[in-house]
């Protein structure tokens, strides 16, 4: 088959046809980056600019280098304020990028829909990177890619999310990645940040931890934001870890070969003890240098797609 | 110039009349409704207007709108509202007061009626803020402003969350018979959410504001509306659980009125799907559920009227992130066929839906408008309810654009807009 769209925006969109059509292409792209000469022509003359209004050092870094091996020409903007607080519209920003030539734009912004709103009046292609806690596409296709190389399959796995439902977009992502893929989802963590209509997409949530890691096959931990003890989520981060963090201990009940995704940065002894986050079935490093080739992926698509309309 | 209106279907429901017939204006006023016309048609001197086969009613009366003078005059002024109000069949407009500066002393009030004499092509009647600056702590200049001509007070905008300053309100009110016109809200409920609390804002990611919102403040309100006796007038009902409370404190003999706006009983939350800030506003597009509680309580008159709240934005302003944009979206010049719409559909009649944008908003606050009786000023709306229109914003009169009925297929003309005897608007 062939990959129709202009936009990565979200799983959400995608069909599980798409997304297997980006986990393969990835192999492929993951093999340029196991050679010596980690170059190829793919987006040479194009040229992609990583619009990021949040700092993610990892994210960009990870977007950057994909550009890079796929010949682009990158130009990096990035501004930890808000389009308003600098006087300027999103809109007038991306349009300014547009007019030095970028065709391919992708963006990290702190609100939920920001990239469709450059979708909808740019010409240019976007790539969601990030937006507030809507979505996050190319970190649940790594996920999904890093899980597929390790278990072979995602059909049928037992697949736990544990954390921050309400405000995470890697939760949303993953669970239309995982779900699309046939793996059965469950969502756990205090009541307060597990969102009451969650069900409806297909999900199980949990409370409990002991009970939603039972004979899982993967744990993906969210990251706490600290400012969320503070608006009454919850009462403490030593409480939350207490009641949600994942343990040696609490790891017991899932398969025995369960493996357990973070996507970082950690807060060690919060989400996760250190000799798991170190230990045989943590991916963590496996899913940043998979993350390049997913990402990879995604332009190579989505410039084919792109030329052949 | 005399108008004489030939031949349309007269509907006043202020007294039950629905008749084909004429109407003769002279002076301003509605003269007569004369059966022998073959002499006035003739004189040189009356302008005759075929109405055969149109509705001929009250000119439309709007509870809820923001005309955004002073202040925000690049999102609508005076003028522009009325001739927007005008186009939509309007002849009369309620405004709110959350302006630049708040209309919260006579002197803004008169500003606004002054502006509305002298530039506006429909009446103007504006309300006054609950609070100074609508802070919600001290008492605005109520007594004054209802001398200059306010016809209510309202924290439209920004609700009164204090329920001590608001039973002062409602208890001062009561020296001048006014109401007080509440929008519903508990700001702390609703923190930072843009959108409604369900499974689409689940989906997208988007800070919800649940109906228990919206339900609390409803509550509030009419516990404190029992306690002073005071009319109280609830803006844009959206929710199951407050129709159901208005509803059961109605039984009661609370003095309790409600709105729904078009919009509510129209759209879900669906609408948002693909962050569309012109399906953002407050309260916002809720559930099916709540629809259709809305439509229910529209049908059996827990919710008295319909109101717009016509809250023009500028396109700068609504193309924006999501959760930068305003809330609120134009309304006066697709009420009238999204109510058509409500009668399509045989949730009220032709009769109720004239009622509830006519005499019964003008009763809310005290103001002698929406009838057709003999002697009353000649303020009338002629339509044709079976055209079909298709929206087109590019066409409003208004300032702005803002709307999630671009594009649509309804059906309702408006063809004549007649203010206090004169052609204000015409197709």
């Amino acid at each position: 088959m062939a990959f129709e769209r202009k936009h990565i925006l979200g799983l959400q969109e995608l069909t599980a046809e798409e997304i297997t059509l980006v986990l393969d292409t990835a192999e492929s792209m993951k093999e340029v980056s196991e050679r010596d000469v980690k170059k190829v022509p793919a987006l040479r003359g194009v040229t992609v600019c990583n619009l990021f209004f949040e700092p993610s050092t990892r994210t960009r870094s990870s977007f950057e280098i994909a550009e890079k091996r796929l010949s682009a020409d990158v130009l990096n903007f990035t501004t930890s304020q808000s389009s308003v607080v600098k006087g300027e519209s999103l809109l007038d920003t991306a349009r300014n990028l547009e007019a030095m030539g970028a065709s391919m734009i992708v963006i990290r912004h702190p609100m939920s829909g920001a990239p469709w709103l450059l979708a909808r009046t740019l010409d240019s292609s976007i790539i969601n990177a990030g937006d507030g806690s809507h979505e996050h596409p190319s970190q649940g296709l790594l996920d999904l890619f890093t899980i597929r190389q390790l278990k072979g399959k995602i059909e049928g796995l037992k697949v736990v999310i544990v954390g921050d439902i309400l405000h995470s977009r890697v939760a949303r992502s993953n669970i239309w990645g995982f779900m699309k893929l046939g793996a059965e989802v469950r969502v756990v963590g205090p009541p307060t940040l597990i969102p009451k209509y969650i069900e409806n997409i297909g999900v199980k949530s949990y409370f409990s931890l002991d009970a939603a890691v039972d004979g899982a096959d993967v744990v993906i931990m969210l990251r706490i934001q600290k400012e969320r003890q503070d608006s009454e989520f919850f009462p403490s981060l030593r409480e939350y870890s207490r009641f949600y963090g994942l343990t040696r201990e609490k790891l017991k009940y899932a398969a025995g070969d369960v493996t357990v995704m973070h996507p970082g940065p950690i807060n060690r002894g919060v989400e996760l003890s250190s000799d798991i986050a170190d230990g045989p079935g943590s991916v963590i490093l496996e899913q940043v240098s998979n993350g390049i080739a997913v990402r990879m992926a995604m332009f190579y698509l989505v410039a084919s797609a792109r030329s052949s309309s | 110039m005399s108008i004489l209106i030939k031949g349309g279907r007269i509907i006043d429901p202020s007294r039950n009349f629905d008749k084909v017939g004429n109407i003769l204006i002279e002076k301003g006023t509605v003269k007569s409704y004369p059966e022998d016309i073959k002499k006035l048609e003739k004189a040189s001197d009356v302008k005759v207007i075929e109405a055969g086969g149109k509705i001929v009613a009250p000119g439309l009366v709007d509870l809820h709108v923001h005309l955004r003078e002073p202040g925000y005059e690049h999102k609508e002024t005076i003028r522009t509202g009325c001739e927007s109000a005008a186009a939509g069949g309007f002849t009369s407009i309620v405004c709110m007061p959350n302006t630049n500066p708040i209309n919260d002393n006579a002197s803004v009030t008169e500003y606004i009626m002054l502006k509305a004499r002298t530039e506006g092509v429909v009446n103007v009647f504006p309300l006054g803020a609950i609070t100074k600056g609508e802070n919600g702590e001290t008492l605005a200049q109520i007594g004054e402003m209802y001398e200059a001509g306010c016809v209510g007070v309202s924290d439209d905008g920004m609700p009164v969350m204090n329920s001590k300053v608001m039973r002062h309100a409602m208890e001062y009110v009561k020296a001048f018979g006014i109401p007080v016109i509440s929008h519903s809200e508990d700001l702390n409920l609703s923190g930072n959410g843009v959108m409604n609390e369900g499974y689409t804002s689940t989906l997208l990611g988007l800070s919800g504001i649940p109906s228990a919102s919206e339900d609390v403040m409803v509550s509030r309100d009419i516990t404190l509306a029992e306690l002073t006796g005071t009319h109280l007038h609830i803006c844009h009902v959206s929710t199951v659980g407050s129709v159901r409370l208005i509803r059961a404190a109605k039984e009661r003999g609370v003095r309790v009125t409600a709105e729904a706006a078009p919009h509510h009983f129209t759209l879900t939350d669906k609408a948002v799907a693909e962050y569309d800030t012109n399906a953002k506003m407050k309260p916002p597009l809720r559930s099916e559920t709540d629809r259709e509680a809305v439509r229910e309580g529209l049908r059996d008159g827990t919710i008295d009227i319909i109101a717009t709240d016509h809250a023009p934005h500028s396109e700068d302003e609504k193309m924006v992130e999501f959760d930068q944009a305003p809330f609120g979206i134009v309304g006066l010049e697709t009420a009238l066929p999204l109510s058509l719409k409500l009668v399509e559909d045989g949730v009220l009649t032709i009769n109720e839906m004239i009622a509830k944008l006519t005499h019964l908003p003008s009763a809310i606050i005290n103001v002698r408008k929406g009838t057709l009786n003999p002697g009353d000023q000649a303020d009338i709306v002629i339509f044709d309810p079976g055209q079909k229109v298709k929206i087109d914003r590019e066409s409003f009169r208004s300032k702005s654009r803002n709307t999630p009925f671009n594009g649509w297929d309804l059906k309702g003309v408006v063809l004549y807009t007649i203010v206090n005897g004169n052609i204000v608007y015409s197709v």
